[in-house]
């Protein structure tokens, strides 16, 4: 990573007792798009108010291109900033919501119209400038909003779970246009969202908040195949958590003993000793069931249920007293539960996280 | 049909209960009210005869035998005294002088039966602003005397409206003192309503239901009561003069107590709640994240308020305006309490003429010209809002 723009450095918010974030490192490059990710009270909104100062942090600074700006107000820190229930206001038209900030900075009449109407547009809402906000959908309205926190350019956009009153289709279609404005841009966009499956499309880079600490920050292809911690491992997507201890260990890997008299080969391992009580997390894809074609690991199990899910079968496996889920294909279709089965998947599936 | 029929039929009867106490209460007082303003109808009925040979004068001329004939024909015609005492008191507070001169001719009719020179019973008969006074009285049963005088007007004795002296009239002077009475008291009620409702819209909690109490607390006090706790609190050696003495901020008390100033703080205290409650409830109503989202796009504090919540919270400002403005032109006692005498408003008037001298005419059509004046006003009202609603 090159020279940080936006440094939390060992932030802390609490309010009275109650520690909300705590010694907060984070590094985040300019033109990087960084999403905040974590259950309801984790904290990561908290971050987000520090940064746009609506909250100052209790103890710790924040940078922001070498600059403290923890002291700054908000009106001063020039952060589009984009709400969770978009925050346009309802006296002023479309187009004077998005000329705000530029009649804020003095920007001149002339200009300002030139500068709306390409906010606009950009958005696709041209037509919709003389319209009241309640004239318009809630997709058009987070269009606004959009345009209105970036219109005067601003430094940083910072995004409180923009897309979180949207219907699905809407999301993913918003998800997209994000992520291009984003590249087209090159803005900085901190992200916050308790979506994991938003978090994994946008995002350069994740942090997973749980209780005001980051569990894991990396792309999410790190956080999804590499989960650090049996929480990330959990929160982000479906998996198979599997504990057990270490029984041997070679140049391999590690053989995991499971309850139930049952082994498992463990590609990667982190200088665990033997007899340590580890947990392993397996994706529910990775696991094949009656093909057994170059797998370190086969189980023979007992199909419990079975559930259509148009693209794939989801399958509840019983794996001799350990439970699996498995995503099938959908040719296992004729596995009626009660039958049995062989699950397979290789050891380089299976990942060690710390409880 | 008939259910239809018996549905409304238990419709009314819920409702009947308050159609009739606003009947009775309220739109008949008022109609009273109102046509004790316009009506005269004791000469009309107790004249006939005059009220006919006047319809045929010119109103200038000097007065004929025929007049003075017909006007003893009805007064030898009326036996009880209460209608003689009507008619006197009708003709007197048009033309002062008609109560001696009506006893002094009345007796004398009474005595004698013959036909009667009532020249020679009093002078003033063939004074011609007397019988133009009987003449007005007599032409119809409705007047626009009172309604005209209320706003300091008067028909001259050939009918045109003209302005009333200085001397004899100052509801105008008084009408507009209550209006600006009205107007500081709203004003300081804006002044102080609006950030108190600021700061209890953006408190939560045990702290919100306080402030909310401490201004609801005088509506539950009586006005009376109020009023007397700021007679003492306003006077020289009272509360508040000593207190700034005590921190040495004026030398001699302030004179608070029977002027102006005294009215509108009393005044402001009482009413501050009409002003409070509308505006909060506006304000609660305001999305929490405008005045962020504001600062974020680089608005001030004061821009963002200037731009953002004010206009938002203008509709309850101004329904509190009003509220406050239009009960604060009706008040009496307070006024009467702890202003002077050039402090009293358009309702002491009114009383004086209702209790103090029973001019109901009088008494009714200020009351008329108060009703239009707040009516005036709400239209003013009702339009910007609707207007407000389409553009929203």
């Amino acid at each position: 990573m090159t020279q940080p723009y936006i440094r939390f450095d060992k932030v802390t918010k609490a309010y009275g007792d109650f520690i909300v974030v705590e010694d907060l490192y984070l590094d985040i490059a300019k033109g990087e798009f960084v999403s905040l990710l974590g259950p309801s009270g984790s904290g990561k909104t908290t971050i987000l108010m520090m940064l746009a100062g609506f909250e100052p942090p209790t103890r710790g600074a924040v940078i922001v291109d070498e600059k403290r700006i923890d002291q700054l107000p908000p009106h001063r820190r020039n952060m589009g900033v984009v709400f969770q229930s978009y925050a346009l206001f309802p006296h002023m038209t479309v187009a004077d919501n998005v000329a705000f900030p530029l009649e804020m900075r003095g920007v001149p009449k002339a200009n300002r119209k030139q500068l709306v109407d390409r906010a606009l547009d950009m958005v696709q809402l041209g037509t919709m400038a003389d319209r009241k906000p309640s004239q318009l959908s809630g997709g058009q309205q987070q269009r606004v909003a959009l345009a209105r926190a970036l219109v005067f350019e601003p430094a940083v956009v910072l995004m409180d779970e923009p897309l979180g009153a949207l219907d699905k289709q809407l999301r993913e279609q918003m998800q997209l246009d994000i992520r291009d404005l984003h590249k087209r841009l090159g803005l900085t966009i901190i992200f916050v969202t308790h979506d994991q499956s938003e978090a994994l499309t946008m995002s350069d880079r994740i942090a997973v908040f749980n209780k005001g600490r980051i569990e894991q920050i990396g792309t999410p292809n790190e956080i999804y195949d590499h989960p650090t911690t049996r929480f990330v491992a959990d929160f982000i997507g479906e998996t198979n958590l599997l504990d057990g201890a270490i029984e041997t260990s070679d140049a391999n890997g590690l053989i995991v003993a499971l309850p139930g008299n049952k082994r498992i080969r463990v590609a990667a391992g982190s200088g665990e000793a033997t007899g340590a009580a580890v947990t392993v997390s397996l994706r529910p894809e990775k696991i094949r069931l009656n093909s057994d074609a170059g797998s370190e690991n086969s189980l023979p199990v007992t199909i419990l249920d079975s559930v259509y899910h148009g693209d794939h079968l989801r399958m509840v496996l019983d794996a001799q007293g350990t439970r699996l889920i498995a995503k099938a294909d959908r040719r296992f279709g004729d596995l009626q539960p009660g039958s049995k089965a062989i699950a397979s998947f290789d050891a380089a599936d299976c990942w060690l996280v710390r409880s | 049909m008939r259910i239809a029929a018996g549905k409304r039929l238990a419709a009314f009867c819920l409702v009947a209960p308050l159609v009739v106490f606003l009947v009775l209460f309220f739109v008949w007082p008022l109609a009273t009210m109102m046509s004790n303003a316009v009506s005269s109808p004791g000469a009309v009925q107790a004249l006939p005869q005059t009220g006919e040979v006047l319809a045929d004068w010119d109103r200038t001329s000097p007065p004929t035998a025929d007049m003075q004939a017909a006007l003893v024909e009805d007064l030898r015609a009326i036996e009880d005294d209460q209608t003689v005492g009507d008619i006197t008191r009708q003709l007197n507070s048009a033309k002062s002088g008609f109560r001696t001169l009506m006893a002094k001719t009345v007796s004398a009719v009474r005595e004698d039966t013959g036909p009667i020179d009532l020249v020679a019973i009093d002078k003033r008969w063939s004074q011609v602003p007397f019988w133009q006074a009987i003449a007005a009285a007599t032409a119809s049963p409705y007047t626009d005397r009172n309604l005209l005088a209320a706003v300091d007007l008067a028909r001259s004795p050939t009918g045109e409206i003209v302005s009333l002296p200085d001397t004899r009239s100052a509801n105008l002077a008084i009408l507009q003192r209550t209006f600006v009475i009205a107007a500081g008291t709203t004003l300081a009620c804006m002044l102080i309503g609006y950030p108190y409702a600021m700061v209890a819209a953006s408190c939560t909690g045990w702290k919100r239901q306080a402030m909310l109490a401490a201004v609801l607390l005088p509506l539950w006090t009586s006005l009376l009561v109020r009023t007397a706790a700021w007679f003492i609190l306003l006077q020289d050696s009272g509360l508040i003069n000593r207190m700034l003495q005590a921190l040495g901020i004026i030398d001699t008390p302030l004179a608070l107590l029977f002027n102006r100033t005294g009215v509108i703080i009393a005044m402001t205290h009482v009413l501050l709640p009409f002003m409070v409650l509308p505006i909060f409830s506006v304000l609660i109503a305001i999305p929490s994240n405008l005045m962020p989202a504001a600062a974020s796009l680089g608005a001030n504090p004061l821009r963002a308020f200037w731009r953002v919540l004010l206009p938002l919270s203008l509709r309850g400002v101004v329904s509190g305006s009003l509220l406050v403005f239009m009960t604060s032109i009706g008040y009496y006692i307070t006024p009467a309490l702890i202003g002077g005498p050039t402090d009293q408003m358009i309702s002491s008037v009114i009383a004086f003429y209702a209790t103090g001298t029973a001019n109901w005419g009088m008494a009714g059509a200020l009351g008329i010209v108060l009703l239009v004046a707040t009516i005036a006003l709400y239209v003013v009202y009702d339009r910007l809002s609707s207007s407000e609603g389409q553009r929203a």
